[in-house]
């Protein structure tokens, strides 16, 4: 009991064929950021500062789906959207539709520290951004070459699954054949070509406060202007007394069960512990939904729950205690 | 059990002093949107076509802020912003950003019931609205010459805050500038139950007077400016970052649920633990229930219930 706790994910959801090398990859990038957020809770370093310098170098790395190697709109674009918030007073900071800014976490923070708002979108955020002196770079840099490749495959993915009239049949002969193999299905997509939705960290650190942030470029092939749970406080970040939590999956599932708040809310009102909260939202709050989530408490406890195949994360508590997972 | 309805036309710091001719027109749109709201449902519609129907209504009415009469961004345009929640499927759809679209709330059921997502704002808002052939026009006919006037006080007021390179000192006092805010924040929102407890909630706005273009506040956000599950629906208007942080809509339906608190006590508890002058919401339940909470001077309210009760007001009433 008591001390600091750190939890970081890559989104819940995960191809049950993705090969090994990314499997080892993705551990890695998940390892080193707890590493960082541990030398920096060492340090004493408070916990809003910690899940910030975490999601921005999750943003930078472009393996997960946020910053670099954000998924793209049907567009071809990218529109990135982060939130954060801190436990103590409960201050947040939320944005979307980002296309230029290299770390949507670090301008969600500084709408919650510098501007009267909490929440800043589009054209607004990007002028604020500017306004703020924060790093710009062409739309371009977000966009991997893999990420087209999956844009084109979800396109096929979505005709054919909208299309009736083309006989099961034909699945095996297109490019999206790879759909007839893993029948699992994420927010309409097949989940070889569904991207994680997310990345995100709660920590609370040696003082006992906690915080929580997330960030991503949403919903592969999603119309330009689609806003999912990331930025929205209460669905898919939020950070009490009690608590930090951060969401990832179905965005509008998660929203439908204001999944972050609901943990919070499980305990405060509930008495539920920190590990009996995440369980019960994620059995009671997501019906067909499919999602997973981190949590810590300001007692240094550390949780994870999810209801999909597989979820990238990590943990780590002052005790010693340390773990990255994929799967179950 | 029986049917009730509640909507409202904004929280805030409402003068006591406010003229007639600004209270009247106020209050009798708040009567004539109480009363299609009742035939509505006696007519026995949905409760999401009731408070579809009511909030397009006060969105018309210029003398709120929603659709006409939206109050302007920093930049004298309008940003509008809506949501609907719908209690038993927990359905959800919300807009943001929307500049020509004359009812954002329909605009939002739209993006509920024809698309596989919950929430568009801006450019791409604006051009599912066109794909979906609502109505459209030019961005000039939301703006009211109050707005216009509210923005230049503000502007005045808050003239020190205006420069975004200087850290703000989030203080209260510096964020609520004395003198005409009657809509200075503020918001519309109705919330309806059926006699077979099927509940639905709206809530629309023009946001937040001199507001930075691209703010987005509590309306759209579900589980702050408006919730319903199958226990009750809210709608939530006043400061929209304290609403955000507070969750306040939800908090209300968790309280009930985990708590087993009453609508009202779970109403009162949450509009008691915000910061006073923040927050009012109105509120119904599944057994056909009425509350209209706030912690602000005033908010224009309305509510009818199946019995018989209905209530029309803007001060807190004498039995509070």
């Amino acid at each position: 009991m008591g001390g600091w706790a750190i939890a970081v994910h890559g989104g819940a959801g995960v191809d049950p064929n993705l090969p090994q090398e990314r499997q080892e990859e993705a551990k890695k990038l998940l390892t080193r950021c707890l590493h960082l957020g541990i030398s920096a809770l060492r340090s004493n370093i408070p916990a809003i500062d910690v899940v910030e310098l975490v999601v921005r170098e999750l943003e930078t790395d472009p393996l997960f789906n946020s910053g670099r190697g954000s998924a793209l709109t049907e567009n071809g674009t990218v529109e990135m959207e982060a939130s954060i918030m801190d436990g103590p007073k409960r201050r947040c900071g939320a944005v979307s539709g980002l296309t230029t800014v290299k770390n949507p976490i670090s301008l969600a923070r500084l709408v919650m520290e510098k501007s009267p708002h909490s929440y800043l979108a589009f054209s607004g955020a990007e002028e604020f951004a500017r306004q703020q002196g924060v790093e710009l770079v062409d739309n371009d840099y977000f966009i991997t070459e893999e990420n087209v490749g999956m844009l084109k495959l979800a396109k096929e993915a979505n005709s054919i699954l909208f299309d009736y009239r083309i006989p099961a049949a034909g699945l095996e002969s297109c490019s999206a054949g790879a759909a007839a193999d893993s029948p699992l299905v994420m927010n309409g997509l097949p989940i070889s070509v569904y991207a994680p939705e997310t990345v995100g960290c709660v920590v609370v650190d040696s003082e006992g406060r906690c915080a929580a942030a997330t960030s991503t470029g949403g919903l592969m092939n999603k119309k330009s202007g689609r806003i999912g749970d990331s930025p929205l406080i209460g669905s898919g970040t939020y950070a009490c007394d009690l608590c930090g939590i951060s969401c990832t999956g179905e965005g509008e599932a998660i929203i439908r069960g204001t999944l972050a708040r609901d943990v919070a809310a499980v305990m405060e009102y509930k008495g539920l512990d920190l590990q009996g909260a995440v369980d019960f939202v994620v059995k009671e709050r997501l019906d067909e939904g499919k999602a997973g989530l981190i949590a810590v408490s300001r007692d240094g406890e550390v949780a994870c729950g999810f209801n999909t195949n597989g979820m990238f994360r990590g943990f780590a508590t002052e005790d010693g205690f340390m773990e990255v997972g994929i799967w179950e | 059990m029986g049917w009730a309805i509640a909507l409202h036309g904004g929280a805030g710091d409402i003068p006591l002093s406010l003229p007639a001719d600004r209270r009247l027109p106020r209050e009798a749109a708040l009567h004539h949107c109480l009363e299609i709201g009742v035939a509505a449902l006696k007519a026995q519609k949905h409760p999401l076509d009731v408070v579809e129907l009511v909030v397009r209504e006060l969105e018309n009415h210029p003398n709120f802020n929603a659709g006409k009469g939206s109050v302007l961004t920093s930049r004298g345009t309008v940003e509008m912003e809506a949501c609907i929640m719908d209690g038993n499927s927990k359905k959800c759809g919300a807009v943001s950003g929307l500049t020509t679209v004359v009812n954002a709330i329909s605009l939002a059921r739209l993006v509920m019931d024809n698309t596989p997502h919950i929430y568009l704002g801006f450019d791409g808002a604006e051009a599912f609205a066109r794909e979906q052939g609502v109505e459209t026009v030019d961005s000039s006919h939301f703006i009211t010459p109050e707005n216009i006037e509210r923005l230049k006080q503000a502007k005045e007021a808050d003239r020190v805050q205006i420069d975004y390179t200087q850290p703000i000192q989030k203080d209260e006092k510096s964020e609520s500038p004395t003198g005409n805010e009657d809509s200075q924040i503020g918001t519309v929102g109705c919330v309806a139950v059926d006699k077979n407890g099927n509940l639905a909630a709206a809530t629309s706005t023009g946001g937040f007077v001199n507001k930075m273009v691209g703010r987005i506040g509590d309306t759209p956000i579900i589980g702050a400016g408006t919730y319903a599950n199958n226990l009750c629906a809210v709608s939530a208007t006043g400061r929209g970052e304290t609403i955000i942080r507070g969750t306040v809509s939800r908090d209300v339906a968790a309280l009930m649920e985990y708590k087993g608190l009453s609508l009202k006590e779970a109403a009162a508890y949450v509009v008691e633990c915000n910061p006073r002058g923040d927050v009012g919401l109105v509120a119904v339940s599944a057994k056909g229930e009425v509350t209209m909470p706030f912690n602000t001077t005033g908010m224009f309210r309305a509510c009818a219930t199946e019995d018989g009760y209905s209530e029309v007001a803007i001060f807190p009433s004498v039995q509070d």
